[in-house]
């Protein structure tokens, strides 16, 4: 029964972050305006049949912008965790496998960034930087480094003293083919549970910073097509929440809840599909 | 080892820590972005500005001279002058601490309740409807953005309902004539014995207190349920259980009471959580806490104010977590040093 709901999660997670993220590749072929486009005389209006999502504050269709909106956070997102995918995991290998200074230096540096509050570091990185996607990018990668570190190094740690490791070493392996053939195909399930809830993660933090104004360049000509970006729109808007105009907050916010609910969905199902023991207690 | 060798080495792993993070502020805040004095004045700037602001800032010294005096200064607790009002920055950012600390514990106390509540109950019906509405409720907390939490909370409640107001501590015109003696409104109006002033406050803190809270009460909610799934297969909850005690007392008194420790524990980790979800809730609700400084200083490229907020940030954490860590081995007898 248990197995069914969670099987159900993952399906729901998978639908739900394929609908987005189909929907903001194929923008230009589902907006039913540019959303750049000033359409005249259409200022601040309410949903109606015309604009399911009203307009804003300079004749924009707001559908369309969430439509479009997508793309600067899912791209964000999706590099950022592919890096600190690749620098976590390699790093916490090679820490786990070696020891030593090597790795003690390394979890304290580790476990200094994890013990940070992730957006406040990010904030601090990319104040100095300067906005940009590039530097967003890179604040974001960073954050999450250690959390693929953390899980892969305890693995490694476990790994490292099983028999069949110690059956490669006498048989003359190298520590590079034993690292590789032996140990890191064993620390990839756990990973992999990881990545959705750190896209999740990453696609709030990349909110949150261009949400303060943080994110893209703040001088970005809003003509530019990757001005329509979800947290952007929503800083925009609640200047007009006084006055009511609710939907201009409304709709951005809900993509990304529904986008990092859909990858959160997806967490949690290859968590119990790849850790049936942990079906039981979680 | 005893309860003082455990804290001292505790303690002793602490510094290198702090040290650590200190340094990486360091690289991120002086290094990474080139000289700021040229950034600040750009390529037009006359070279006397550029020259004063270096001098200002120590930036014409090595870098090495550079960090010993940034790592002296904070040993000093001397966090230098704000280039924006030429003030202290410690003075300022202490000035701005109890809004911040007054909304985080207003937080923790929500987050608490609602995740117990949600936690405990999922646990107690596993596997019913119940449990996955519970769980469902944790996992779209997770997910919820919370600016957009407090945007939505604010326009349903202040603009068109009107029952809390839209944002700030206190009225413009209560807060004239207001003098914060702890800085915490909430106590402050207790001490004055004034219930108008605690009505006027609690009413201002409510809005942005939910909006932290939640988001954390999912975690809360998923540890405790977790927990207390665990608890509850205890030989000793089937002794209360068989010995007939009715069921809220053998959940309450002997299941929860022992599932509170790693609860506590966690949620007392989650401060981290919690201070960048406050930097979001301030902004939503123009609350003047440590948030609105820090970001104030980053618009106007108030660099020793950014530098000294983040220090003050990572200093605060490290001895939350410090704290946290000493007294859950103090709390939990099984707990081997």
């Amino acid at each position: 029964m248990r197995y069914i709901w969670r099987n159900r999660l993952l399906l729901a997670g998978v639908i739900l972050v394929g609908l987005i993220v189909g929907m903001t590749v194929f923008a230009p072929w589902i907006a039913p305006h540019s959303p750049t486009e000033a359409l005249e005389g259409k200022l601040l209006l309410p949903p109606s049949w015309e604009h399911p999502m009203g307009t804003d504050n300079i004749e924009q269709d707001v559908l369309s912008r969430v439509i479009y909106g997508g793309r600067v956070p899912l791209l964000v997102a999706f590099v950022s965790a592919l890096l600190s995918l690749s620098v976590g995991v390699m790093l916490g290998w090679v820490s786990g496998y070696f020891g030593g200074y090597l790795d003690r230096v390394l979890s304290l540096c580790m476990d200094a960034i994890y013990s940070f509050p992730s957006l406040i570091l990010a904030i601090a990185i990319v104040a100095m930087l300067g906005p940009g996607i590039l530097n967003m990018i890179f604040a974001i990668f960073l954050v999450y480094i250690p959390t693929y570190y953390r899980v892969v190094r305890g693995q490694v740690l476990q790994i490292r003293e099983e028999e069949f490791v110690a059956a490669a070493h006498s048989l003359g392996a190298s520590h590079l083919r034993i690292l590789i053939r032996h140990i890191a195909p064993n620390t990839i399930t756990s990973v992999l549970a990881i990545i959705p809830f750190n896209i999740a993660d990453a696609i709030l933090t990349e909110a949150g910073l261009s949400y303060l104004g943080l994110g893209l360049s703040p001088t970005l000509d809003p003509n530019d097509l990757a001005a329509a970006d979800w947290g952007i729109d929503i800083n925009k808007g609640q200047k007009f929440l006084q006055g009511g105009h609710w939907w201009l907050i409304t709709f951005p916010g809900l993509m990304i809840m529904l986008v990092s609910l859909g990858f959160g969905l997806i967490g949690e199902g290859l968590n119990d599909l790849l850790n049936p023991r942990r079906r039981q207690r979680m | 080892m005893s309860f003082w060798q455990y804290a001292v080495t505790r303690l002793a792993l602490t510094i290198p820590m702090v040290f650590i993070l200190l340094s990486a502020v360091f690289i991120v805040l002086r290094i990474m972005p080139g000289d700021v004095c040229i950034v600040v004045y750009g390529g037009r700037g006359r070279s006397e500005d550029i020259q004063r602001c270096q001098e200002q800032l120590g930036l014409n010294k090595p870098v090495f001279t550079q960090y010993i005096e940034y790592v002296g200064g904070i040993a000093r607790l001397d966090f230098g002058i704000s280039m924006r009002t030429n003030k202290p920055v410690l003075q300022e950012i202490l000035n701005q601490v109890p809004a911040t600390l007054e909304l985080a514990l207003a937080a923790m106390v929500i987050a608490v309740l609602i995740g117990l509540l949600t936690g405990v109950g999922a646990a107690v019906h596993s596997d019913h409807p119940l449990d996955h509405g519970m769980r469902f409720f944790n996992v779209i907390a997770f997910a919820m953005p919370i600016f957009w939490l407090g945007l939505i909370l604010q326009i349903v409640f202040a603009v068109w309902l009107k029952i809390f107001p839209v944002g700030g501590r206190i009225d413009p015109i209560t807060g004239l004539s207001f003098e914060p003696i702890t800085g915490l409104y909430l106590i402050d109006s207790l001490l004055r014995a004034d219930l108008g002033l605690f009505l006027k406050v609690l009413k201002h803190l409510t809005l942005p207190a939910i909006t932290l809270g939640v988001v954390l009460s999912g975690v809360v909610g998923r540890i405790s349920r977790a927990n207390m799934l665990e608890v509850l297969d205890k030989e000793y909850v089937k002794t209360a259980r068989s010995k007939g005690l009715p069921e809220y007392r053998v959940i309450i008194s002997h299941a929860l009471r022992n599932a509170m420790i790693p609860i506590v524990t966690v949620v007392g980790l989650q401060f981290a959580l919690l201070l960048g979800g406050a930097i979001l809730t301030e902004t939503v609700f123009n609350w003047p806490g440590l948030a609105q400084y820090l970001l104030r200083a980053i618009n106007a490229r108030d660099y020793p104010a950014i530098q000294g907020t983040v220090v003050f940030i990572t200093l605060f954490i490290s001895t939350v977590n410090l704290i946290v860590d000493l007294l859950y081995s103090r709390l939990d007898p099984r707990v081997r040093y």
